[in-house]
C-alpha cells in the first residue's frame, strides 16, 4: 500500500529531497521558506546528511556550488530577495554545468516586500536567474503532492542536464497542509565522471568558469546553447484541465492555477467554452501546449499573482494570433474564484461581441 | 663524484610558463604549494579552489590536481561545500587580497569561525592586480594606486585590513601565519608555513591560513627588485610577519 502522509508543502519538499538522495543542504533563514530549512536541520544529520546554516545567500549558492562539484546531490532554498543574492552563483552553476536544486518560496513585491504569496519572481527565474545568458529549468508545483513529486523530478533533470533546476512556489503552497502519497521511484542513474573527487587513477577533473581562451569560451557557450535547445525540446510539461472544445484558455500555474481551476469549472457550467492550461515547467515554457490549439483558441487569460509576466510567454506561444489578457496583481493579492470567473466572463464577452477583442 | 639532481619542478606543477608579469609573487607561492603537495604525498586526494583575480588562471599550472573555480570571494564557501561532501579530501583555496579582504570578507571569517578543515593561501600584494592596480582593502596608508591617485587617505578610504590579526580574534582557526617572499630567510619560513598548513589538512586538524606578502611590480609601478625591497622596508612594517595562531597536535592552543 502506498505510504500516505499529511504534510506542509515546505516539509514535503524537504522530505522528497532527502528521499531523492539529497544529503546536503545549505541555507539562510528567510520567511516563508524557513520550515524547509528547519526540516533539513532536523532530519539531515540523523539520516546521514549534512546541514549547514550559512552567513548569507551570496555565500550559500557557493556552498551549493562546491558540493555540486563533487557530484553529490545538493539543494538550497530561499525566498525572493535571497534568490536575487544568489543570482551570480546561479549563473556560475550554469556555466560550470553543475546540477543543483534551488527552491524559491517567493515573497510578494519588489524590495523586501512582505510574506504573503505572490508569483512575482516568474520573470527573474524564467530568464535564467542570473547574468550572461544562463538558463534554469523552472518547475511550478500546484499542490503539496507536487511539492514532493516535482522535487524528485528536479534532481533528475539537474543530473540529466548538469544544470541548475529551480522550484518556484509561494508561502501558500509552502505552508498549507495536504495529504500526499509517496510513490516508489527508482533512482535515476547519472554518470558523475566529471566530478572532482581527487585525481586518483584518472586524469584530473576541472569545474571551471573561466576557460583560458576566447575560442574555448565560445565553445562552452555553443555547448550550453545546444543543451538549452535540447531541454526546450524535451522537457515542456503542462496539464490541460477542461480544454476539450475550448475556445478560450485560462493560463495559470501554482497557487493561482488551483484557484482558477474552480472558476473555469463554474464558467463551463455557465456555457463558456473555456479551459485551463497549467504550465508545470515555466522554463522551458510549454509552447507545445498551445500549438494544437492555434486556430481554435479565440483568446487567452493568464491569472498571475504579479503585474502580468507570464502573459508575454503566452503571447509568444499563440504567436500573437489571438489576444492574451492578464488578470492579477503582485504584493500579496490572492485571486478568488468569483473574481476569476467574472474576469473570464468579461474576456469571453469581449471576444464574442467584437470578434477582435479589445486589448 | 657523480652528478645528482638537487632541484627540479614539482610533479604537481605543469611544465608551462606562469601567466604572470615579471617579478610577480604568485608563481613563487604556487611553487611552494606544489612542493608541499608533493612532499606530503597527497596529490591524489587534493582539491584546489581558485579565486578571481590574476590567479584565476592558476588551474592550468596545477595540471594534475582536481580544480574548482567559484565566484569572486567565495572560495572559502565552495571549499567548505567540497570538504563537507568529501571529508577525506585535502581541500585548499587560493585567494588574493581583493578576493579575500574585500568581496569575500564574510566567507573567510565564517569558514575560520567554524574551524572548517581547509587551508587558505592568501597572496597579499596590497592592490587589485588583475584589473590594473586599484586600491585594495590591504593597500597601505599613503600608497598610490589608480583609484587612490594621491595616496590612500584614511579620512576618505579608511585603513588597511590585517587579515591574520582579524581572524586571530576567533576561536576557530588552527593555524594563522603571515610570511613574506622577499629574501631567502623569509622564503624558507614561507615554505615551512605552507607545509604546516597542508600538514594540518592531511591530518584533518582544522582551519589554516597563510598570508604571503608578495610583490606586484606592475601594480606598484616598480621594478621586481624594488618591489622586493619595498616589501622589506615598508609593507612588512604595516603587516608584521609571524605566527598568529598555532594550535598543537591535539587541536589546542600552544
Amino acid at each position: 500500500m502506498a505510504e500516505r502522509m499529511l504534510m506542509k508543502g515546505n516539509e514535503a519538499l524537504g522530505e522528497a529531497a532527502i528521499r531523492a538522495g539529497c544529503l546536503f543542504y545549505y541555507g539562510y533563514p528567510i520567511t516563508p521558506q524557513t520550515e524547509l530549512l528547519e526540516y533539513m536541520a532536523r532530519e539531515l544529520p540523523r539520516r546521514g546528511g549534512t546541514f549547514l546554516q550559512t552567513e548569507s545567500e551570496v555565500a550559500t549558492i557557493y556552498y551549493v556550488y562546491g558540493t555540486a562539484a563533487t557530484g553529490k546531490r545538493v539543494m538550497t532554498a530561499s525566498s525572493s530577495p535571497g534568490i536575487s543574492l544568489m543570482a551570480e552563483g546561479i549563473s556560475y552553476l550554469a556555466a560550470a554545468q553543475l546540477p543543483a536544486v534551488i527552491v524559491d518560496i517567493a515573497r510578494a513585491s519588489p524590495g523586501l516586500g512582505r510574506i504573503p504569496p505572490a508569483q512575482s519572481d516568474y520573470r527573474q527565474l524564467t530568464s535564467g536567474g542570473g547574468h550572461g545568458d544562463c538558463r534554469m529549468v523552472v518547475l511550478a508545483p500546484a499542490s503539496v503532492q507536487e511539492m514532493a513529486d516535482l522535487t524528485f523530478l528536479a534532481f533528475d533533470l539537474a543530473d540529466r542536464y548538469r544544470n541548475p533546476v529551480a522550484i518556484l512556489a509561494d508561502g501558500m503552497l509552502g505552508q498549507m497542509m495536504e495529504p500526499l502519497e509517496w510513490k516508489v521511484r527508482p533512482a535515476g542513474k547519472h554518470s558523475k565522471d566529471w566530478a572532482i573527487t581527487g585525481a586518483r587513477g584518472r586524469p584530473r577533473n576541472m569545474v571551471l568558469n573561466a576557460p583560458y581562451t576566447d575560442a574555448e569560451l565560445m565553445e562552452t557557450n555553443r555547448i550550453l546553447t545546444e543543451k538549452y535547445r535540447q531541454i526546450t525540446e524535451a522537457e515542456q510539461r503542462w496539464e490541460y484541465v477542461d480544454m476539450e472544445g475550448a475556445e478560450m484558455a485560462v493560463v495559470a500555474y501554482g497557487t493561482s492555477a488551483r484557484i482558477a481551476m474552480e472558476s473555469v469549472e463554474e464558467a463551463r457550467r455557465q456555457g463558456i467554452p473555456v479551459g485551463l492550461i497549467r504550465p508545470i515547467t515555466l522554463w522551458p515554457f510549454p509552447v507545445r501546449a498551445f500549438r494544437p490549439l492555434l486556430g481554435k483558441l479565440k483568446g487567452c487569460l493568464t491569472v498571475e499573482m504579479n503585474s502580468g509576466q507570464m502573459v508575454q510567454d503566452v503571447e509568444l506561444a499563440v504567436r500573437c494570433t489571438v489576444p492574451a489578457h492578464s488578470y492579477g496583481l503582485g504584493g500579496g493579492w490572492i485571486p478568488n474564484t468569483t473574481g476569476v470567473r467574472e474576469e473570464i466572463e468579461r474576456v469571453w464577452e469581449s471576444i464574442r461581441s467584437s470578434g477582435v477583442p479589445e486589448r | 663524484m657523480g652528478e645528482h639532481k638537487v632541484f627540479g619542478r614539482p610533479r604537481t606543477l605543469a611544465n608551462l610558463p606562469f601567466p604572470y608579469c615579471p617579478g610577480c609573487g604568485h608563481g613563487v607561492v604556487h611553487r611552494m604549494i606544489a612542493e608541499a603537495i608533493e612532499e606530503l604525498g597527497i596529490l591524489e586526494r587534493t582539491i584546489m579552489v581558485t579565486s578571481i583575480g590574476c590567479s584565476v588562471r592558476m588551474w592550468r599550472q596545477f595540471s594534475e590536481v582536481d580544480i574548482c573555480q567559484p565566484g569572486h570571494g567565495r572560495a572559502p564557501a565552495a571549499a567548505t561545500g567540497i570538504k563537507r561532501a568529501l571529508p577525506d579530501a585535502v581541500v585548499f583555496a587560493y585567494q588574493g587580497d581583493g578576493d579575500m579582504a574585500a568581496i569575500g570578507t564574510a566567507e573567510v571569517i565564517h569558514a575560520a569561525a567554524r574551524g572548517e578543515k581547509i587551508a587558505i593561501f592568501f597572496a597579499n600584494n596590497a592592490v587589485f592586480g588583475a584589473t590594473g592596480g586599484q586600491m585594495a582593502p590591504t593597500t597601505l596608508v599613503g600608497q598610490t594606486t589608480s583609484t587612490s591617485p594621491s595616496g590612500r587617505a584614511p579620512q576618505q578610504a579608511g585603513y588597511p585590513i590585517r587579515m591574520c590579526e582579524l581572524l586571530a580574534t576567533l576561536e576557530g582557526p588552527t593555524y594563522l601565519a603571515r610570511v613574506s617572499i622577499a629574501g631567502i630567510a623569509n622564503l624558507n619560513r614561507a615554505k615551512r608555513a605552507t607545509l604546516k598548513a597542508m600538514e594540518i589538512q592531511k591530518e584533518g586538524r582544522g582551519f589554516a591560513m597563510v598570508e604571503y606578502l608578495v610583490p606586484c611590480p606592475s601594480g606598484w609601478h616598480m621594478t621586481p627588485v624594488e618591489s622586493l625591497q619595498w616589501i622589506e622596508s615598508t609593507m612588512s612594517k604595516a603587516y608584521p610577519l609571524g605566527v598568529f595562531r598555532d594550535k598543537g597536535k591535539e587541536g589546542r592552543e600552544g
